[in-house]
């Protein structure tokens, strides 16, 4: 039956890299002291930046609201831990491009004192959904597993789209990264509170934990902790990339697809990480706010590979260095997976809310052999599990037929990174695909800001058009009014005592007589 | 004030009628082409292509004895040649870019005259009389229109800075990509 199950529980191509587990997996998540200065930047979400709302100088609390946003595709901005706000500057962060962005920087204090004022739900496990919701959104919870989209909007279904199944993300399909394992070992009960909080907040009644056959630890720990609670089951998947994608793990689990363009409430199923549920008990129970995650640091280039719990904003180099610094000839260092991470450009950059692990890369363990022309072997079709053509979307991006990109759907690639994996001919593909999306991007915003500029310009055409008119009506009407005085005048000349009408405008009158 | 109201519509209506029937009256065939043409360009008429307007750049592209270079209106860009190109069934060209670039005010210098937001086209300058002025970037369409009226020569072109919002992805063996 085991067997049979894990046939069963399959979706659409992926691959099967190198897992390399083994580094970190066993390595219980340690606390890392608290650092000398905390780099926290004011997005670390999908959907809108958030505003500073304290200034330097200014004394915080741990926990305390250091960037607020009024839009709702948003998540605020907590300080980490008590101290002073040194400055609100530009700092390098862990982007593709290098590119610095709007931090606020921290002195913590040492005291690491909590905001008194934070307090949780008095009756957590019997709130309504907005109770719930509403804590989850002031504590800037987002999806810990990568996407960092906002939970509460995630925990509002939309109308007419009932959820019957929530499935709680442990399949952590990234080589190396182990830090959702650890947290499934040692934090499962705060996981299962998570989860059964959501399932209040969007009224569904199922729940499955969905865990990689490669955690036998971490299913063992699952099935403990979800022992006699009703509607929870942990189910076991075999290990394929990229299963922890919440479109594969919905596919996989209920061999429903999410279609393209629509999102994961069109097949009655919702995705939580691990993580995620854990903060929002965190959240729900006692109001504290996401501002520590766990990082794995891994890697044959780390001296000591471990999964770290660190404060949001820690400079990288603080964790390389607690983990023993750099073997002499590392190669590359990244911020999250092999599969989809980012090449660091600076160790200053902070961890994010975004940040699940940081990889120190030894040469033998990176493939940079140099691009060759495509063979059309259709492994990048075998393996895409979104049922794209890689190779077509590559092949126009290449050639910039920009306006042929939308047929081929480039969209919808996830940029999970199975075609790059899986090509012979060491072709780029997410990387051409990612160039495409983004002169497809580009084109139809410069499309928008020619059709604005062309309803701005008529507006503005026809404002002064319609003061011209104004101005000429007003004229217009000076002139027969004083024409009208002037006739009034000469029929009547000589009788003033006749005249009701006359004081009611002697002013203009006045003016008018004396040009003529 | 009855009387008010119906002269002026009763004016408005025999101006009305007059304008359609002069509409149909004196209709001009125009070239189908020209207004194609003028579709694709963004109509700020700002004058930076060195024709009376869009319509005129769009009369003289499509005049074939002309020949026109594509690539004269910097505020539609690449996108506007490229339209143009397919437009008149030519190939695109390399378009003179200096990369996106947005009016900057030297609000020190701003005299507060207005004529800058008399001359944008599309009213991306907002001040009042005596009032520094400052430009709104999203909506700057890069046409120079306004520097030129400046008085105190207080209005600079500036490039954009490349945010990590508007960063974008090159090719791959591109030579400025960090990899």
């Amino acid at each position: 039956m085991g067997i049979l199950n894990l046939a069963l529980k399959k979706f659409h191509g992926g691959v099967h890299p190198k897992e390399n587990k083994d580094l970190a997996k066993h390595c219980p998540i340690e606390e890392l002291p608290m650092p000398k200065r905390l780099y926290v930047p004011l997005q670390q979400h999908s959907g809108t930046a958030c505003e500073p709302c304290v200034k330097p100088g200014d004394k915080v609390f741990k926990g305390q609201l250091i960037g607020r946003t009024i839009a709702n595709v948003s998540s605020p901005v907590h300080a980490p831990t008590s101290g002073t706000i040194e400055a609100i500057l530009d700092h390098v962060v862990g982007h593709y491009s290098g590119l610095t962005d709007q931090c606020v920087v921290l002195l913590p204090d040492g005291n690491d004192q909590w905001d008194p004022s934070l307090k949780g739900l008095d009756n957590p496990f019997e709130a309504d959904s907005k109770a719930i919701r509403d804590k989850v959104r002031d504590a800037g919870v987002v999806g810990l597993g990568g996407a960092v989209y906002p939970t509460h909007i995630k925990l509002s279904p939309p109308r007419g789209k009932p959820v019957d199944v929530m499935l709680i993300n442990g399949v952590e399909c990234e080589p190396y990264i182990t830090n959702d394992t650890r947290i499934m070992e040692e934090r499962s009960r705060e996981i299962v509170e998570g989860a059964q909080l959501m399932m209040r907040a969007i009224q569904c009644s199922s729940c499955l934990i969905c865990i990689e056959a490669n955690k036998p630890g971490a299913i063992q720990a699952m099935e403990k902790a979800v022992e006699g609670v009703p509607n929870f089951r942990v189910v076991v998947l075999p290990v394929r990339y990229p299963q922890g994608a919440k479109n594969q793990l919905i596919e996989a689990i209920t061999h429903r697809q999410v279609p393209s363009g629509g999102r994961s409430t069109d097949t009655g199923a919702t995705v939580q990480n691990v993580a995620t549920s854990a903060a929002v008990r965190d959240a729900v129970l006692y109001g504290r706010p996401l501002i520590r995650r766990v990082v794995t640091v891994s890697g044959r280039g780390i001296v000591r590979p471990a999964n770290l719990d660190v404060p949001i904003g820690t400079p990288i180099q603080d964790l390389i260095d607690h983990c023993g610094g750099l073997k002499p000839g590392v190669q590359q260092i990244i911020m999250n997976g092999p599969m989809m991470g980012t090449a660091l450009h600076d160790l200053q950059s902070p961890v994010v809310k975004a940040t699940a692990a940081v990889l120190a890369f030894m040469p033998n363990e990176i493939h940079n052999e140099p691009e060759q022309p495509c063979i059309r072997c259709g492994n990048c079709l075998e393996v895409c599990p979104v049922e794209l053509t890689p190779c077509e979307i590559v092949w126009r991006a290449k050639h910039d037929l920009i306006d042929q990109l939308p047929e081929v759907h480039v969209k919808d690639c996830i940029e999970c990174g199975s075609c790059a994996y899986a090509c012979p001919a060491n072709i780029p593909l997410v990387h051409y695909i990612r160039y495409g999306k983004m002169a497809v991007a580009a084109k139809r915003n410069e499309k928008e800001k020619t059709e604005m500029t062309r309803l701005r310009n008529q507006a503005k055409l026809a404002r002064l058009e319609a003061e011209k008119a104004e101005k000429e009506r007003k004229k217009e009407e000076m002139r027969l009014a004083s024409e009208a005085r002037k006739k009034a005048a000469a029929a009547a000349p000589k009788p003033a005592a006749d005249a009701p009408a006359a004081p009611a405008a002697p002013a203009p009158t006045s003016t008018v007589e004396s040009h003529s | 004030m009855i009387e008010a109201i119906m002269s002026m519509s009763g004016m408005a209506l025999v101006a009305g009628l007059g304008l359609g029937y002069a509409a149909i009256k004196f209709h001009v065939e125009e070239n189908p082409l020209v207004k194609n043409l003028e579709s694709a360009l963004p109509s700020t008429n700002c004058g930076n292509c060195g024709f009376p307007g869009c319509h005129a750049y769009a009369e003289a592209l499509a005049d074939d004895d002309q020949q026109v270079p594509i690539a004269l209106c910097s505020p539609g860009g690449t996108h506007a040649m490229e339209a143009i190109a397919a437009i008149l069934g030519v190939e695109a060209v390399a378009m003179e870019e200096h990369g996106p670039r947005t009016a900057y005010i030297h609000e020190e210098k701003c005299i507060g005259c207005t004529a800058c937001i008399k001359a944008c086209p599309v009213d991306a300058i907002v001040g009042a009389n005596k009032q520094s002025h400052t430009v709104i970037t999203d909506i700057c369409t890069d046409c120079e229109a306004c520097v030129e009226p400046c008085p105190v020569d207080c209005i600079e072109m500036v490039p954009l800075p490349t945010t990590i919002n508007s960063w974008q992805w090159l090719k791959p063996g591109d030579p400025s990509t960090i990899h």
